[in-house]
């Protein structure tokens, strides 16, 4: 870049050197290097000053502060906005907890309930099946004794027929009165 | 213009015509040439643009940021940040400076770009007594703070001493020839663009008056200067951000001038 700029500094006195030794009146408007036409300088500089020094002033007195402003009062309203969200998630994660320990509350409760009315339940049901299966028990057990009554009773019927169908038979047969006795013990033999 | 001066081959355009000052209303105060120019237009449209992109567009305070404001801001922390990285937080004091300085060249560049507008920054006695400004400045703030603790910018830790006063010479040299340098690269850069993007149209309008083959031929450098173009505004933004950057790091070593 310093060469660059050399060469443009020694160029540029060419010109400038051309211009003082033939002394053109108008240098800058006839064929000069306007740039380096120091008639000029002045107004330049002068202008520079008077436009620079307004920008300045605006710059440092309304521009920048009122940039500044706002730019400060985004960040700090995101921060806030941020911080309150920040909050909110806090909230909500403390009502997530309370949820969970009262849903597992209730439903440890729930468990207890059911675990109570299913033992309350199966007790009543014990204790009322016991019951029915005593008086189920009598019962078979009456209609046995019964059963067996009935059944020694049809016994006996059946030994007084056998003898009488024997001494009847006995007595087609033989043409003579059965011994009672005799066909009796037949009958006990045969029915053991 | 350039025709009737009778240039070689009748080139159709003079490319410094641009660059020449026609006084628009001659002001004489106290002996002091204060002649309105068209420099000094454009040095106040300059303002006025700066003035509209950083106050008007910005005088509804939006929480949210329009285009314009969004402009302003971006703006503001992009100076903010140059000046933060290069000078540290003790160069906050000179943002108001930096900032102006960077956005009057950028602008004055942007505007530049516009057809038969001015360039400010095309004259070496503008980017001369900007540079300037920076120099003596950053030279005063520098013995100011450190008195002459400030020499020691010139004498870098390290270097043996036979070849130190050589070292302590050559630093010396560089930091006198920086307004120079600072100057003559915006000044040099603005000119010799705008002289380009002059030369290449002259091309076009020489080649189109040639006839048919001519129009067809002038196609190539009508092509260029769109390119040119979107090159000089790269430029346009990139010297203001130079300028501005070197401006920072100047007043870094002021601030600082261990380092």
């Amino acid at each position: 870049m310093p060469e660059n700029a050399h060469n443009g500094i020694v160029v540029g006195q060419d010109n400038l050197g051309l211009q003082s030794e033939v002394q053109i009146p108008e240098a800058g408007h006839e064929g000069g290097f306007p740039p380096f036409n120091t008639e000029t300088f002045e107004a330049q500089l002068v202008w520079l000053v008077i436009t620079f020094g307004i920008l300045y002033y605006l710059m440092s007195k309304v521009a920048l502060p009122r940039i500044a402003n706002v730019i400060e009062e985004r960040r700090d309203r995101i921060a806030d906005d941020l911080d309150q969200a920040g909050q909110f998630k806090a909230q909500t994660e403390e009502a997530i907890q309370s949820y969970e320990t009262a849903l597992a509350e209730a439903r440890a409760k729930a468990h207890a309930i059911a675990q109570e009315t299913r033992d309350r339940l199966s007790a009543e049901t014990d204790s009322h099946r016991e019951k029915l299966e005593n008086e189920l028990n009598k019962k078979i057990a009456d209609a046995e004794t019964r059963i067996a009554a009935t059944k020694e009773a049809a016994l006996a019927h059946v030994r007084g027929v056998a003898t009488d169908v024997a001494s009847s038979i006995v007595t087609q047969l033989l043409s003579e009165d059965a011994d009672t006795a005799a066909v009796e013990k037949a009958v006990d033999a045969k029915l053991g | 213009m350039a025709a009737q001066n009778g240039q070689d081959g009748g080139f159709p355009v003079d490319p410094l015509h641009q660059f020449e000052i026609t006084t628009l209303v001659p002001l004489n105060i106290g002996g002091i040439d204060a002649s309105f120019t068209n420099s000094s237009l454009w040095m106040v449209l300059t303002v006025f643009a700066v003035t509209f992109l950083t106050v008007f567009a910005v005088r509804g305070r939006n929480m949210i940021p329009g285009r314009m404001q969004s402009i302003a801001e971006m703006s503001y922390e992009f100076v903010a940040n140059m000046v933060r990285d290069n000078a540290g937080n003790d160069g906050q004091r000179y943002f108001p400076f930096i900032f102006s300085l960077f956005m009057f060249i950028l602008l004055a560049n942007f505007l530049s770009m516009l057809p038969y507008s001015f360039t400010v920054t095309s004259h070496i006695i503008v980017t001369f007594a900007l540079a300037a400004l920076v120099f003596v400045g950053v030279t005063i703030i520098g013995f100011a703070k450190h008195g002459l603790g400030f020499l020691r910018l010139f004498v870098p830790s390290g270097v043996p001493a036979v070849i130190l006063p050589l070292v302590v010479a050559i630093e010396v040299i560089s930091y006198l020839s920086r307004p120079l340098s600072l100057s003559v690269r915006l000044f040099a850069n603005m000119l010799a663009g705008h002289i380009t993007l002059k030369v290449f149209a002259g091309f076009v309008i020489a080649l189109s008056s040639a006839g048919v083959a001519g129009i067809f031929g002038a196609v190539l450098p009508l092509a260029m200067i769109v390119a040119i173009t979107a090159l000089e505004f790269l430029v346009c933004a990139l010297q203001a951000y130079v300028f501005a950057v070197l401006t920072c790091m100047y007043l870094g070593d002021a601030l600082h001038p261990g380092h």
